[in-house]
């Protein structure tokens, strides 16, 4: 395959505003490369006239000496953005034939900055899951396979699709949603950098809804300055978004200075779960001396109701879901099966329209919320999200940044949890309580497990903390000088 | 004294509450831009938002919690600082997103009362329990097609606020006057039309009975009620049933029930077992809705004078009797066109409002509500305006016609459209104030009747209307009556 899809974002844009490469040039390489690497299932939808028509466009702005960070970059779209008059139906069958009428508020922003859309990445339906095993378009395989098997292994999820892209070259970097981890785990299970923002930090207009009070827009790349350029384009302030925040968006890679001494690496100790690999926790370890060694200062802290994070979020974002999905009814878009009453309708409708793990998040989110169980349950967790938020408070007192594994394993094999949706839900463990707190997250590839699978480490920021958290993320990143591929079986042999 | 109903087994007392739903008046939804105007094709003001499209976010409209607000110091409420936007979850084919957006536990509005004023001249205290801002649901159509259902979502997203009154309420008449008095609170605070007809304002009653001094009994509420007097009918046929039900050893059902126009009767719409459970939940797209008090302070600064200052002031500083005030600030367009052609009569008469105010009033309500009445139309709808009205008042203050002249030349200009000026001129209808011309008059009639005379002084009063009736006749009822006694008295008295 060309050196052209192997290039870093920042790489790829330096040549592309020195006239090295055209942006129509690059994005030809990764349409290509797609077409080699359908096996994957990674995208859902390939748009490449649109692709082709963006990248000649781009290659206008830079000529025009208006040239910005994302200008020319071909990226891969989670199915979950709404991309005006193409394929948007995170991957259910329920939005069947759904084309928006109008463009997400993240992606008009990276197409007016000059990127280049390649298509739709696959993912979790509804971002439901952990191992993109839930897609109405079948499951993706993770580039990654354990060294000397033939066995597939998941991606991860829900932006399984988006990282499998990635991490297969087929895609410079994508856009991911995370919720409870879809972005952070997805990036540790195939080698890659994953962001997860500051709740508030990116618009979710135009990003159909998961769990509205947890959902954040995110970069998958290859290095941090990639996580670094990529967000800057996407983030910002938007009025369609109540929630949305309205303080500036700084110039992120400037952040990357490198020097990270006498800053304060926390450390929690709540994070020690029972059963973690050895070879994680070895890791963990690993991270914690290499950011030493860059000069900052290790605490201990305690994060105390971090064992209670998992069942609040499996309590509040199927709540959440459940009233979100209502909308999916057969009345106005999408999938109808037809009834002999509305009731009828319907029933059959989303019963057919939406897969087994988003039925049973509606079903958990509509008992959660039923009059004699809302208090014991949804209340509840809602008492407990603000005590976990408060734990973070607390430990930022003490520290300015939180270093964690981003999961409890590698990469599984495909089918290998799918009857098991509690040992599915434990993959979220490490990510979740961040996400409950709103706050920033950041997984950067590490090392190898002894099967030769990559494994994240996962940076907790501050409300806002964004530029802080890259700044360390790279210094980690550079320690672990992580620099191995997956060896490819897909497509034609190299 | 509080109304009891006889039954055949003994009293009983009713009680009665009402939840009001009146639109609001904006320009545009309550968390969307589309327009809310009445009348449009079906389906012409929908935005992205309103047909809840996917990954569509709502954005609160400010003036909608500005009207809210003036509609809270209207009726004398708490206002509360910070309030919650909730969903209420249920699945229906007008409800595109599968719940409206209400409040639940936190309204825009607490505690407060009005006074309403009861046919024998009493007045009596409801209280408000609250006023919660919500959405309005989209219109079924279930009469276009023999087996489909059609939607229309114009109305879908439009502010409703509903207005809760604590169950003060005992008789029909209460009730009547309860909604015509919050009627006339929104339309002088200008933040509902109260257009029942275009279902702008409808209520939803509840009454239960019960044995004087005894505890509450079961409710039912009838909903969907959209006029003054269908209220009072639900009322009566409520209680005489709950009374019926109960005197025969039955029990009332907690229940909804629907209002029956052609019978003047109520039906069961849904059991208790049948009620939805709403799932409320606060709604994680929006924040809480918070403002200061200098905003509800610059709103109650600005608030126009509403139906009882208006009253009071009508009484106090232009001397109108308290009833005729409450007949003309019943409604506001009465009292508006009161106050326009004061203004006016007084500006082309050059006399002070206070001696202005029991003329004007008088004729707005003997002569112009009479004719408005025989002619069916509202006072919007007058065939005078306030610029001839007026100059027909001042004709007849300045002398120029008398008050039966007036009549008759406001009978033709409800005819002719002409202004009183042009009729009086046209059909010499000018007050004769010439004392010369009188003064030899009455000494001709006094010369021909000098038996009456003679009659006169020898003690029969009531001969002096015979003589005024003479001078009269003559002029063709022209002759200035002021003019006619002025000298007439001292010759008859001579």
């Amino acid at each position: 395959m060309s050196e052209l899809t192997k290039m870093t974002l920042s790489a790829a844009r330096d040549a592309l505003h020195k006239g090295e490469i055209s942006a129509v040039e690059i994005t030809k390489a990764h349409l290509a490369a797609i077409e080699d690497a359908k096996e994957l299932n990674s995208y859902i939808m390939v748009t490449d006239d649109q692709a082709l028509e963006m990248a000649a466009k781009a290659d206008d702005m830079i000529k025009g000496g208006n040239a910005k960070g994302m200008t020319g970059i071909p990226i891969g779209i989670k199915d979950l953005y709404c991309t005006k008059g193409v394929h948007s139906q995170t991957a259910s069958h329920i939005l069947d034939g759904f084309k928006p009428e109008y463009e997400s508020t993240v992606t008009a922003n990276l197409w007016a900055d000059g990127a280049v859309m390649l298509g739709k990445t696959n993912m979790d339906e509804f971002a439901m899951g952990s191992s993109n095993e839930n897609s109405y378009y079948g499951p993706v395989k993770n580039p990654w396979r354990a060294v000397g098997s033939d066995k597939d292994t998941v991606p991860g999820g829900s932006s399984g699709g988006s990282a499998a892209a990635v991490a297969a070259d087929i895609s410079i970097a994508t856009t991911g949603t995370d919720t409870g981890g879809s972005i952070r785990q997805p990036a540790s299970f195939t080698g890659l950098v994953g962001l997860k923002p500051t709740y508030g930090r990116c618009s979710r207009w135009g990003m159909i809804a998961f769990a509205s009070s947890l959902d954040q827009a995110g970069p998958l790349t290859k290095t941090v300055r990639d996580a670094a350029i990529m967000i800057e384009s996407m983030a910002g302030f938007d009025p369609k978004d109540s929630t949305s925040i309205n303080i500036p968006v700084p110039n992120y890679e400037a952040a990357l200075s490198g020097d990270i001494r006498g800053l304060k690496v926390g450390v929690p100790k709540e994070y020690r779960v029972d059963g973690m690999p050895a070879e994680i926790e070895k890791l963990w370890q690993q991270g914690i001396n290499w950011l030493k060694d860059a000069g900052a200062d290790v605490v201990d802290i305690s994060l105390p109701h971090t064992k209670y994070a998992l069942p609040t979020y499996y309590i509040v974002a199927p709540a959440e879901c459940s009233s979100n999905l209502a909308r999916y009814d057969g009345v106005k878009y999408g999938l109808r099966v037809n009834g002999n009453s509305l009731d009828d309708m319907y029933k059959k409708t989303r019963a057919e329209g939406f897969g087994d793990e988003v039925r049973r998040r509606i079903l958990i989110g509509t008992y959660v919320l039923s009059a004699g169980y809302y208090d014991a349950y949804y209340l509840k967790a809602q008492k407990v999200r603000t005590l976990i938020a408060g734990d973070f408070k607390a430990a930022y007192e003490k520290c300015d940044v939180i270093l964690t594994p981003t999961a409890p394993s590698a990469a599984f094999n495909l089918g290998e949890k799918v009857s098991d949706p509690i040992s599915m839900y434990l993959n979220d463990v490490f990510t979740v309580p961040a996400s409950l707190a709103g706050l920033p997250g950041i997984s950067v590839p590490a090392g190898l497990s002894a099967e030769g699978l990559p494994l994240g480490l996962q940076l907790i920021g501050q409300a806002f903390g964004e530029e802080q958290l890259l700044r360390v993320a790279e210094v980690l990143e550079s320690a672990a000088s992580f620099k191995e591929k997956p060896a490819k079986w897909w497509g034609e042999k190299a | 004294m509080t109304k009891l109903y006889q039954g055949a087994t003994g009293d009983w007392e009713a009680v009665i509450g009402l939840e009001i739903h009146a639109q609001v008046i904006s320009e545009s939804k309550l968390f969307s831009g589309a327009s809310t105007a009445f009348g449009a094709d079906p389906n012409t003001q929908v935005s992205f938002v309103c047909a809840a499209m996917p990954g569509m976010l709502p954005v609160i409209n400010e003036e909608c919690v500005r009207q809210a607000v003036r509609t809270g110091l209207a009726m004398g409420c708490k206002i509360n600082l910070r309030s919650i936007f909730d969903r209420k979850n249920y699945f229906y084919a007008d409800l595109p997103q599968g719940y409206q957006i209400s409040q639940f536990k936190d309204p825009i509005v607490g505690e407060g009362h009005v006074r309403i004023d009861l046919e024998d001249g009493s007045t009596k205290d409801i209280g408000v329990e609250r006023l919660h801002l919500e959405q309005d649901a989209g219109k079924s159509m279930h009469d276009q097609h023999p087996t489909m259902t059609y939607v229309d979502l114009n109305r879908s997203g439009v502010a409703l606020m509903e207005i809760v009154s604590k169950p003060d309420m005992r008789t029909p008449e209460e009730a009547g006057a309860y909604f015509r008095k919050i009627r006339s609170l929104v339309r002088y605070a200008g933040t509902c039309d109260g257009n029942m007809d275009q279902g702008s304002m409808r209520a939803d009653v509840n009454v239960s009975v019960r044995r004087p001094g005894e505890p509450l009994g079961t409710r039912t509420e009838t909903k969907n009620v959209n006029s003054i007097r269908y209220v009072m009918m639900v009322v009566e046929s409520e209680i005489r049933r709950q009374i019926d039900v109960l005197e025969d050893g039955g029990k009332i059902d907690q229940e909804t029930r629907l209002f029956d126009v052609a019978t003047g009767t109520t039906r069961t719409m849904r059991s208790k077992e049948e009620a939805h459970d709403y799932r409320y939940f606060p709604d994680p797209d929006l924040l809480p809705l918070e403002f200061s008090q200098e905003f509800v302070d610059e709103l109650a600064k600005d608030m126009p004078e509403l139906a009882d200052a208006k009253k009071d002031r009508f009484v106090a500083a232009l001397h109108i009797s308290p009833y005729n005030a409450g007949v003309l600030v019943a409604e506001k367009e009465s009292a508006d066109y009161f106050e326009a052609l004061l203004a006016a009569t007084v500006t082309k008469s050059g006399k002070p409002l206070s001696e202005l105010g029991t003329l004007v009033a008088n004729w707005v309500i003997g002569d112009l509500f009479g004719a408005l009445k025989k002619l069916g139309v509202g006072i919007t709808k007058s065939p005078v305006s306030i610029d001839h009205a007026s100059e027909l008042l001042c004709l007849q203050i300045d002398g120029t016609i008398s008050g039966r002249i007036a009549k008759e030349v406001f009978e033709n200009m409800l005819e002719s459209g002409k202004s009183p000026e042009a009729i009086v001129e046209e059909k010499g209808l000018k007050q004769v104030s010439d004392t010369g011309e009188i003064e030899a008059m009455i000494d001709e009639i006094l010369a021909a009747n000098a038996d009456k005379v003679a009659e006169y002084r020898g003690g029969k009063d009531k001969l002096y209307g015979f003589f005024v009736g003479q001078v009269m006749k003559q002029t063709g009822g022209k002759a200035n009556p002021q003019v006619v006694n002025q000298l007439l008295r001292p010759k008859l008295d001579g």
